[in-house]
């Protein structure tokens, strides 16, 4: 029940300098893979990049055929209302319960502004999410 | 088993007289060079003044910069109409140095490798694939021929094309294969992404760069072989001078042929059993270029017990340069210690650079290490504390703070020879 909730994200080890996420966006491209969301987190001379996808594993088998190093991480994405005070809903639930939120980005969806969400206990999140009436998206809803 | 189990067991006084006898000869030969003319007249020493082998201690020095001094020919013993052969050393800096040989010395250099190779148990029953340099490279042509001595099928697949050797390897059931430690790494890293196993491979031979005990337990496991240690330089016919025998305890030397010391590399002082310091080798058998105390660079010391196979003289697997030997803020650091920590990290592959920079006045070590692709988490804060990790265990074994610097598996490049991976662009002071 709670794992259609669970959303894999491809997170991609790449070196901070020029050309690295061209390359990535490129192979992506290429092979016709749609990317929804994505951020880039730093540190010194490295990064991951992190994005959610439409097809997760052809985008994964392309990037490590190019030497990339690739992982999935499991995520969950919650609508949120396009306007003021939609993000403290969320936040409040989860701060609440206890759950920290290790990192999140967001994108602008068809429907309503999605949260993506990397906790520290996705199940215990979704439970909450769902309880307090909260909207939360199956891997078929992004887009 | 044993190739010649006389010379191989020699010891004590019998050991002694031979080698006092061919020391002198040694020096009889050095005679016809005019740089030791001048080196032993300056010295005061002849042949003469040879009676035992603690007369070395009288001889002067060989350095490396003195042979390329007599570049090309310059050190040759012999008249050139008695030169077969010639390989070159690869230089660094400047010429190469030229290294000749007799017929008698490919036949003695033939006979220390087929010892060798007799030594960690191959046959004339074996098959053994030589993946290293045919040119100029000691390595190529003095394993071909060691190993056809001994009468084992030699594949001369040289260096290059790895899935060709793999192939190979499969195909011909080869059962020992020689080359670099690096390269032997890369074939392992092959072997793995074609998702093959190379079940006839039983002994790998490995030399021309220093590797660590970590690398040989990887070498071993990954590529399910016994890995042995193979020394050897130019200069004193090429690889083959000592080798590990089946115990993979230290080398032995073969004290025949050559005469070793371990000296202080800052004041010459001659070092006993088990203090480290710089190999010094004086030539017992070499017609056309004899050495005298040639200063080798390697650093290791005479191991002091006896071992179980019955063989002479052992010296500890080498454990840097002393002119590699980088000094960083004044502290001494040795490549090999570097490679011994990120071994020791899963995390990490076998790939690495070191670069050596100075920054304000002050010296600045960054070493890129490559993520090992299958235990990468996918999170931003393992590899944050991944670099930590390494910089803390570099900085526990080389009293020294350093950056690390993740790169991407397979970035870093590759090297077939021997390997190159300290770049010193401090330049002159």
């Amino acid at each position: 029940m709670q794992g259609e909730f669970i959303i894999k994200q491809i997170s991609v080890f790449s070196e901070n300098k020029p050309g690295r996420l061209a390359a990535i966006a490129e192979a992506l491209e290429k092979s016709s893979v749609n990317i929804f969301a994505f951020s880039i987190a730093e540190a010194n001379s490295f990064g991951v990049v992190r994005a959610l996808v439409d097809k997760p594993d052809i985008a994964r088998s392309v990037l490590e055929k190019l030497g990339f190093a690739v992982q999935f991480t499991d995520v969950i994405a919650v609508r949120m209302k396009d306007e003021p005070g939609g993000l403290y809903e969320t936040a409040k639930i989860l701060g609440e319960a206890g759950i920290n939120i290790e990192y999140a980005y967001a994108y602008s969806g068809k429907e309503a502004a999605v949260l993506i969400l990397r906790v520290s206990q996705a199940g215990e999140a979704i439970a909450r999410i769902s309880a307090a009436g909260g909207s939360l998206l199956r891997e078929s809803d992004l887009g | 088993m044993f190739w010649d189990k006389e010379m191989e067991t020699l010891r004590g006084e019998d050991l002694e007289r031979l080698q006092a006898k061919q020391l002198k000869w040694t020096v009889s030969q050095a005679e016809k060079v005019p740089f030791y003319q001048e080196r032993l007249r300056a010295a005061g020493m002849s042949a003469d003044d040879i009676h035992t082998i603690e007369d070395v201690k009288r001889l002067p020095f060989t350095k490396k910069t003195d042979l390329r001094e007599g570049y090309p020919f310059g050190f040759f013993a012999v008249p050139r109409r008695e030169i077969v052969r010639i390989h070159t050393t690869s230089g660094t800096t400047g010429k190469p140095t030229v290294v000749g040989y007799t017929r008698h010395d490919l036949k003695m250099w033939a006979g220390l490798i087929a010892r060798n190779l007799t030594m960690v148990g191959l046959t004339p029953d074996d098959i053994f694939q030589n993946a290293v340099n045919y040119g100029l490279f000691t390595g190529g042509l003095g394993f071909h021929y060691g190993a056809e001595l001994m009468g084992m099928m030699v594949v001369p697949s040289a260096t290059g094309n790895t899935k060709r050797q793999i192939e190979m390897i499969r195909d011909f059931g080869v059962t020992s294969i020689h080359c670099t430690p690096g390269y032997a790494l890369h074939i392992a890293e092959v072997v793995e992404e074609m998702g093959v196993t190379l079940d006839s491979l039983k002994i790998g031979v490995f030399g021309a760069e220093a590797w660590s005990e970590t690398m040989r337990n990887e070498l071993e496991s990954r590529l399910s072989l016994k890995a042995y240690d193979s020394y050897g330089m130019s200069e004193m016919y090429g690889p083959g001078v000592a080798f590990e025998c089946q115990e993979q305890n230290g080398l032995h030397i073969w004290e025949d042929c050559y005469l070793p010391e371990i000296i202080d590399p800052k004041t010459g002082e001659t070092l006993g059993l088990g203090e480290k310091g710089e190999l010094v080798i004086t030539s017992l058998s070499k017609e056309a270029m004899p050495l005298i105390r040639y200063r080798t660079g390697d650093i290791t010391m005479f191991l002091e017990d006896d071992c179980p196979c019955g063989r002479g003289l052992r010296i500890a697997r080498i454990m840097g340069r002393s002119d590699d030997m980088l000094v960083i803020r004044g502290i001494n650091v040795f490549p090999s210690q570097i490679e011994h920590v990120l071994l020791g990290i899963p995390e990490v592959g076998d790939q690495y650079m070191v670069y050596v920079d100075r920054i304000n006045h002050l010296d600045e070590m960054t070493i890129d290490v490559e993520m090992n692709r299958s235990l990468f988490s996918g999170e931003l804060c393992d590899l944050v504390g991944l670099q930590k990790q390494i910089a803390r265990q570099l900085h526990d074994a080389l009293s020294l703070r350093t950056t690390v610097r993740l790169v991407e598996p397979g970035s870093l490049p590759r090297f077939e020879g021997k390997a190159k991976r300290v770049v010193d662009r401090r330049g002159g002071l």
